[in-house]
Formats: C-alpha cells, structure tokens, sequence
C-alpha cells in the first residue's frame, strides 16, 4: 500500500469519527428536549416522586451540573460504550443493543447479499432483452415492489406463505420450545430468516435492477463495446466482460450508500416478523417511551453505517487505484 | 409547450396522472361528499367489504368506517407529502445553490454537513425526531422534511457547478448583477427541471415514509391515516386480511402513480438523463 493509500484511509477514519461525533452532541441535545425531566421519569419507573429522592437522581446522573459539562460526560462516556442504562428494565443501554445486533447484521446481511444478486441478474436480463417482452415485466415488476410500502409487503408475504400455504414461520427467529443444536438450529434459523430477509431485500433488488439496467443500457453503447462486438467476440462474452464489469460500479457505489436504508427498513420488518433485533427493539423504546434506549439504538445504527462506508471506502481504494485519493 | 406534448404522449405518464387526479379529488372533496367520522363506531366490527350497503368497505376491529378511513388518509397522505417536499426544498436548494455557486469553503462546509445527514440512516432519525418532538402533523412533516433534502442540495450544487461558468452567467457578473440576482433570476431557472422531477418522486417517498411512521404508532393520534389503519389491522391479520390490504394497497397505487409521472416528467424535461433517478 502506498503513502497515498494510507494517507486516504487515515482521512476518511477523521471524517468518520467527527460525523459520529456530531450525531453524539445531536443525540445529547434531543435527549435533553425529550418530553418529562429524566429524573422524573426515573423516580416514576421506581414507584417513587418525593423532591429529595428526584434531587439525589439528579446529583447521581449529573442534571443539576452546567450543560457544557454534562455534554462532555456523555461525549466521554459514549467513548467508553457507555450509553446510561434503560428507563425500565434498569440495564445497560449498550449491552441490550449488543444482545440484539446479531440478529440484525444476519438480516440485514442476507437482505443485502440477496438483492444484490437478484438486482443485478433481473437488470443484466432487463438490458439483454431491451424493449422486448422480459424487459417490460422486470421493469413493471421493479416499478412495483419500488412503491409497494415495505410493512405491507412483509405483512402480505407472511399472510400468504405463513397463514395460507403454512410453508415459512413468519415469527421470531427460532421455534419456540424446541432447544435445537448444530444442523437443526441452522436450519431452523435459516427457514426463519427466509420471509424478513425477502421482504425487506425485494425493495432494494427494484433499485439495483433499474440502476443495473440503466447502467448496462448506458455501457453497452459505448465503443470499446462496439471494438469487442467488431472483432467478432461472442455476445454473451461481450456482455459479461466488457459490459457487466464496467456497469457495475455505479451499481455497487449506490449499493454502499444504501447501508443507511436498509437499517431503516429493518426497523420496519423486524416489528412485522418479530425479530428480535436492533430494529425490534427500538419499536419496543418507542412503545415504551424509553428516549434513552432510542437514541442509544440510533447512535449505534448510525455508527455501522459510518463503519460500513469506511470499509467500503478502503475496498474500493485497494481494488481500483484510480478512484480520486484527493478526496 | 414541447414538454407538454411529449408527456400527453406518453401512456404510462398518463396512466399515472390520471390515478393521481383521482387521488387528489379524493383527498380534497372526499370528506365534503362523503358523510363519515372515520373514528366514529358505527357498526359491529369485522364485516368485510361489499356485504353492507350502507358501508361498502366494511368496518375494521372497532366498527369504524373503512371507506371514511381511506378517503381521510388520502387527505393528510397527501398533505404531508406536499408541505414535507416544499419544506425540503426550501433547505435543500438555498444550500446546493450557494455551495454550487461559490464553491471552496463555502462548498466544503455545506457539503460536510450535508453528508452528515445523508449518512444518518434517515428512518432512524424520522422515528426519532417524531418520538422526541412529540406525534404529530407537524412533527411528522418536519421530519420528513428534514431526512429529504440532502439529495436536493446535491442536485442542486451540481447544476449550479456547472452552469455558473456559462457565459450568460459570466455576461450578467459583467453586467454588475448581484450575486443574489444571479443565482435566483440566471442560473436557478434554468436548473428547474431536474428539481421538477426530483420534487415529484419526493412527494412518493413522504407519503411512503408517513405511512411507515404512522404504521409504528408514531401517526398523529387525532388522524386517520392508511399507516395507522394497518398497524391498527397488524393483530388481526389472520381474521381479517382485508384490514391491512385495502389501506396498503391504496398506498402503493398512489405512490406508484407518482413514480410513473415522475418518470415521465423526467423523459419530457431531461431526455438526455432519463433513468438517471437514484439520489
């Protein structure tokens, strides 16, 4: 690697840290306009409202100290993973999200890996077969899950395959009851994971098949395509190693973005199918009132996507020299 | 008018405008024409729809309305799609216009904090907004408006990059324009159309993202909005489907209709840029 590379990594770790840093001092002040006074709140979960007791909370979280200070606690405590413990059930706040992030990294994961691969195929598809039958039903069906909202699908898909046809459990994340070990657990996981990962992947596969399409269509005009196509190279050839390889890179660009997104989107499925993850649970923070763990939750997401552009920025860095390293 | 002619011509724009006409009619007359309080219990819960003559779509798990339901949803769908636009554009092209306009720091710095919002998940920061700040309809379109606009400032800067090196920008700076007058008389015009197609598949994801918020319990407690109706329908899936699939699809014919006209508004005005619509 050279001195370029490093000097580039290094940058983009300042840009993430300082972005983190600024969503923390947000996070502090939204904490603080949060309806009720903490210490109420607290006093309230523990059954008591007497003025000394509320003045002793007070003094043991820090509220009756000037804000800058207050700021720096939190800032300095959050460096040390420390987020404050739930309103309710009186636990750390960041040991209750990372209890829940496995759930969601698989979710979101095979969510990601599944309509990457299915957007790019229906789009590669979609271009082969410009203006013709196949490519007016992907972009139809495209067009469609793109608008469909994402709620209402997982609730649909879990009414068809789940109360229909009785084929997918279309709840939690294991079966209920049953201590399954090694194959059987896996399995078991994996036939749970098939509804949400689909539902909430088809709305990212309508992106990537459009963008792929567009891109393909776009590429295959250019005349390095027409140079393979003149020389005589096979036409599948030409679109895999000529086309495919050079449309994919806006794809996979736009496709980083998305981490964002598709967090988002967890949120949503994992309340409609009850996994138990990051997204779960910041529903249960809203049901129950609980700002502390939502911001908690909030924080966090925001901090993998900050990590997830930061190892994508490297990947692309190390895989194409060309991309600008000014930047 | 070119642009006009070209969209009348186009059948799947036309398609979608015609369900957005509809839409809107709903949205606006709805609730004069059709004498309902979609809160109000009027009959025993659960009956399906077309078995009643009176309520066509049947009554959800309180007896309420459904048909009351949907034609007041339409009616805050639409509102909050609307105002949660406006609102984004109104941060979103006064920032890309200067930071496109004057470049270097101005730029940097209106770039860097443009990025911090566009590197938030943006659903997160909706629910959290609304949580904090109370549900409401404000709250609601605030938030909205706040998760949409970096990519109109995007948009934006990126016009305005390349057009103020144009010469009728460089004639009018010669001419002793102000820069004030430069941006909004010059070079904002002449980047309208972008904005135009952007601004309509803007309205498509608020009204999307209304009903994600109001379908966690976060809608306004005093509306009826399709959100709410299939959270409300979400126990009773198995009893009664119709619940959760009449509001939902409501919400996918109207955003659908929306990304159809979009798209054909970006074909008439951007014939050049057509399918280049993501962010």
């Amino acid at each position: 690697m050279s001195v370029q590379t490093l000097i580039y990594i290094a940058g983009r770790l300042v840009k993430g840290a300082m972005v983190l840093l600024v969503i923390a001092i947000f996070n502090f002040f939204l904490i603080r306009m949060a309806p009720g006074d903490p210490a109420q709140v607290m006093a309230g979960e523990a059954g008591a409202t007497d003025e000394i007791f509320l003045q002793q909370l007070r003094e043991q979280f820090g509220l009756d100290q000037p804000l800058y200070y207050q700021l720096w606690i939190y800032v300095s405590n959050l460096l040390q993973f420390d987020m404050g413990i739930t309103y309710r059930q009186q636990m750390p706040v960041f040991d209750l999200i990372m209890d829940r992030m496995p759930a969601t990294l698989l979710l979101t994961g095979a969510a990601f890996a599944l309509s990457l691969l299915l957007g790019v195929l229906a789009g590669v598809v979609a271009a082969a077969k410009h203006r013709k039958f196949m490519d007016s039903v992907i972009t139809v069906a495209a067009l469609i899950f793109y608008a469909t909202p994402l709620f209402w699908l997982a609730m649909m898909a879990a009414l068809f395959f789940s109360v229909y046809l009785e084929w997918l459990p279309s709840f939690g994340m294991q079966t209920v009851g049953e201590n399954l070990t090694g194959w059987e657990k896996i399995k078991d996981i994996g036939l749970h994971l098939i509804l949400p990962a689909t539902t909430l992947g088809l709305f990212f596969t309508a992106v990537y098949a459009r963008m792929t399409r567009t891109s393909m269509i776009e590429t295959s005009r250019l005349d390095f395509v027409k140079t393979a196509k003149a020389k005589g190279m096979k036409p599948s050839r030409v679109t895999t190693h000529h086309v495919l390889r050079n449309a994919l890179l806006p794809v996979v660009t736009l496709a980083g973005l998305q981490a964002g997104q598709l967090i988002g989107g967890a949120v949503l499925t994992e309340t409609v199918f009850a996994w138990p993850g990051i997204g779960r649970l910041m529903f249960e923070a809203l049901f129950q009132r609980d700002y502390n763990l939502l911001l908690g939750v909030f924080f966090i997401s925001s901090a993998m996507v900050v990590l997830f552009n930061l190892v994508t920025d490297v990947i692309y860095c190390v895989v194409d020299p060309r991309i600008e390293l000014s930047k | 008018m070119n642009v006009i002619k070209s969209l009348t011509h186009n059948k799947v724009a036309m398609v979608g405008f015609a369900i957005l006409s509809m839409f809107i009619l709903i949205a606006v007359f709805g609730p004069y024409l059709y004498d309902g309080n979609p809160w109000r219990m009027v009959q025993r819960p659960f009956i399906p729809p077309f078995q009643n003559n009176q309520y066509i779509l049947g009554t959800d798990t309180l007896g309420r309305d459904v048909l009351a339901g949907l034609i007041h949803g339409a009616r805050i769908s639409l509102l909050v799609g609307l105002v949660s636009t406006a609102i984004a554009l109104l941060i979103g092209i006064p920032l890309g216009a200067y930071a496109g306009y004057y470049g270097g720091w101005v730029d940097e710095v209106l770039m860097r904090f443009t990025e911090i919002f566009q590197t938030v998940p943006s659903f997160a920061l909706a629910i959290v907004l609304v949580a904090i700040f109370e549900p409401s309809v404000y709250s609601i379109t605030g938030a909205i408006a706040i998760v949409s606009w970096p990519p109109v400032a995007r948009l934006v800067r990126g016009e305005f990059l390349s057009l103020r090196s144009q010469e009728y920008v460089l004639a009018a700076k010669l001419n002793g324009q102000t820069n004030r007058n430069i941006i909004m008389r010059e070079i904002l015009p002449n980047s309208l159309s972008p904005i135009i197609v952007l601004a309509s598949l803007m309205v498509a994801s608020a009204i999307l993202l209304e009903s994600s918020l109001s379908f966690l319990g976060l809608g306004d407690p005093e509306i009826m909005s399709w959100g709410y109706m299939i959270g409300a329908a979400k126990t009773v899936l198995r009893q009664a489907w119709w619940l959760s699939f009449i509001p939902g699809a409501a919400i996918a014919v109207t955003v659908l209709s929306l990304n159809l006209l979009g798209e054909g508004l970006n074909e008439a005005l951007n014939p050049k840029l057509s399918g280049n619509r993501e962010n």
